[in-house]
């Protein structure tokens, strides 16, 4: 079964030279350089939602983890935990979008795993992929300097919101569509342009909250935020707000946060703003020449508050 | 989020807060808010920062599981432990601690502690769990009151045997009165709550405030309802005027929701109930009335709340931050022993806890 699983299923969706080989592990060559190595699993509930599933999210999370390096993504490892009794189509559709996202990326899928579960002892399907690339620019926090600006290329929560929206069966769900995108090709252009980027995070899990109060914690330096030039779209504005949630603590899978001079940062806005899905990008805030690692808001309606890390409870599974 | 969006708006918002600061000049201000939700907001916003420091606000005891007494967990505690008993309360009241132990606690150790959304879930798990009691455990003002009292005439009507209520329920309008007579609090005015406003009106409050003597202003949860009743609260303490008015019209009438307080009045009863922090309050506390104190939990477990008990050891310092003598940042515990994953204190757990609203966004 689980033979021709692998044949049938994976081998022929991921096809390429090494993993036509079937072997125990896949031998590639490397030229020289630095490597960046990332690993994640996915576990997200439901497996399908507007915007995307857990197959392109598993490719794009680790792409993603990868492009926040500046690595571009060369190879990808790919494990499956199967429920007895996932039907077969399901599978079929997940792992082609899987493909489908891996072959726009020009990442190979190389090696694999796959194991069935009795029904009960996993919920559906979840998936490990493991990556790695190259790295093109080194990047660190120590990096940061007063006076850098904070961009980011898009509308800010429409992941976690749309898994959310869809676990509830929420009505209107369908406008509340997943950012889930590889992030490779954005940071590769701004690389290309010589935008001299300082330091890149994805804000996922905890949204930009987390993301913000890390960045800020490990340069030391405070950050300031306008929410006001934090875009929202308005589905997702209505929705956290009927709901009671903080669109800043919200998870993105498409997203990410750049940190770069103030000359650089206005010239990387107009690069971002010609690629179609990042017209909404937006320069956030600033990093603040105080040494206390804080992140501070500036309010919409006018005000000034600390934005902490969000606080644990908020969504399981929801990448 | 057009009718949302212009209450938020930078430009109205600060013209309001220096029309505020100006008024303000001659002294100090002491404004409470009562409301767990407008202190969550007040943060939210970042309203503290647009006003001068000389508008102290307060935050009162308005989260329904903050100001539960320790004495009514540790009778929850008590009902979890047997093994006979379903236990079914609002999902916040699961992590409230007293004496180290919460009802989460509990749970994992094999109680059958149910969270809902909606009093009425409870219905649907005696039902499905004919030979077990089901006793709600139902705390809140008058917002959720009303909601305790469908259950409890449909549990009645339906002759639902195995629900039992054990009723925390408490009325705003006492607590003001104990609060406003509080000469250490020295308070200038009331910001009243807006969600208890929609079901008792303008009018629950109209004799209190008479004999107060304080201005207070009904407050809906947007940065410009808030600016505009700290503003009127303003002018009229400068004046020594006293004023009861309703900033939160577009939900709040003058007399209330007439079938909820019609509710209230056939399925409670008021008696003097025990408050964390304020001790305990003449009249504030709803109670079941005859005939349906047969589903009282009290009766059936033979409950009783001593005024003095109070879990030992925690050094927690949520009782004087419910009354207002103390923000949150003067105990020791806040943020580091006690946090929204760990709270020590009721304060930390909820949204609406003063403690946690102030550990978010400080």
């Amino acid at each position: 079964m689980t033979q021709r699983l692998i044949r049938e299923v994976f081998a022929s969706a991921f096809d390429n030279v090494y993993l036509r080989k079937l072997d125990d592990a896949s031998v590639v060559g490397l030229r020289k350089g630095r490597y960046a190595m990332t690993t994640d699993s996915f576990v997200v509930d439901p497996i399908f939602f507007p915007g995307g599933d857990i197959g392109k999210l598993a490719v794009c999370g680790t792409v993603n983890d990868l492009a926040s390096c500046a690595a571009e993504p060369r190879y990808l490892s790919a494990s499956f935990v199967i429920e007895e009794g996932l039907p077969f189509d399901v599978l079929e559709s997940v792992v082609s979008s899987m493909a489908q996202e891996a072959r726009q990326q020009r990442v190979l899928i190389i090696t694999g795993d796959t194991k069935v579960v009795p029904r009960g002892k996993a919920d559906k399907l979840f998936i490990n992929t493991t990556g790695i690339g190259l790295v093109h620019k080194t990047l660190e926090a120590s990096m940061i300097r007063p006076g850098d600006k904070i961009l980011i290329n898009g509308p800010v929560a429409q992941h976690g919101v749309s898994v959310l929206a869809a676990r509830q069966e929420f009505e209107g769900r369908e406008s509340l569509k997943s950012d889930c995108k590889s992030l490779w090709p954005i940071v590769k252009l701004l690389l290309q342009e010589h935008v001299d980027v300082r330091f890149m995070r994805d804000p996922t899990r905890g949204g930009v909250s987390a993301a913000a109060n890390e960045i800020a914690q490990s340069s030391g330096f405070s950050l300031v935020l306008a929410e006001q030039d934090i875009p929202v779209t308005a589905s997702c504005k209505s929705f956290c707000e009927i709901l009671g949630l903080e669109p800043l603590d919200i998870a993105n899978e498409g997203k990410m946060l750049f940190f770069m001079g103030e000359k650089d940062a206005y010239r990387a806005l107009r690069i971002l703003k010609s690629v179609p899905s990042c017209r909404r990008a937006s320069v956030i805030g600033d990093v603040l020449p105080e040494r206390t690692g804080k992140v501070y808001l500036r309010t919409a309606a006018g005000g000034s508050r600390i934005l902490g890390m969000p606080v644990a409870e908020a969504l399981p599974r929801i990448c | 989020m057009k009718y949302v969006d212009d209450f938020r708006e930078a430009e109205v918002c600060l013209a309001m807060a220096r029309r505020i600061n100006a008024a303000a000049a001659d002294r100090s201000y002491r404004i409470m808010e009562v409301c767990g939700t407008h202190t969550a907001a007040i943060r939210r916003f970042g309203i503290p920062a647009m006003l001068s420091s000389r508008i102290r606000l307060i935050s009162g005891p308005g989260c329904p599981v903050c100001v539960t007494s320790d004495a009514y967990l540790r009778n929850a505690f008590r009902m979890a432990a047997d093994k006979n008993v379903t236990i079914a309360t609002y999902p916040d009241m699961l992590r409230v601690p007293a004496g180290g132990i919460s009802l989460q606690d509990l749970k994992a150790k094999g109680a059958d502690v149910r969270a809902v959304n909606s009093a009425l879930e409870v219905l649907e798990i005696a039902r499905g769990s004919k030979d077990r009691m089901v006793v709600f455990l139902a705390v809140g003002f008058e917002t959720t009151a009303p909601a305790t009292g469908i259950l409890v005439q449909r549990a009645y009507r339906e002759k639902i045997k195995n629900v039992k209520v054990y009723s925390a329920h408490k009325t705003i309008p006492p607590a003001l009165m104990s609060l406003g007579k509080d000469r250490a609090l020295c308070l200038d005015g009331f910001l009243l709550p807006g969600h208890v406003s929609v079901v008792i009106g303008v009018e629950g409050y109209r004799r209190l405030m008479r004999s107060l003597r304080l201005p207070a202003v009904i407050t809906g949860f947007e940065p410009l309802d808030i600016l505009s009743a700290i503003g009127i609260i303003v002018d009229a303490a400068r004046h020594r005027k006293v004023v009861l008015e309703n900033g939160y019209g577009r939900v709040v009438s003058p007399g209330g929701n007439p079938k909820a307080k019609a509710l209230l009045k056939e399925v409670f009863t008021s008696k003097d109930s025990l408050w964390r922090g304020l001790g305990v309050i003449p009249g504030s506390g709803l109670f079941l009335r005859k005939p349906y104190d047969s589903l009282d939990a009290r009766r059936v477990f033979g409950l009783k709340e001593e005024a003095g008990y109070q879990a030992q050891g925690s050094g927690c310092r949520c009782a004087g931050v419910l009354t207002g003598k103390i923000e949150p940042v003067a105990c020791r515990h806040f943020g580091k022993q006690c946090t929204p994953q760990r709270p020590l204190g009721p304060c930390m757990v909820s949204r609406e806890g003063t403690c946690r609203a102030f550990f978010e966004t400080l």
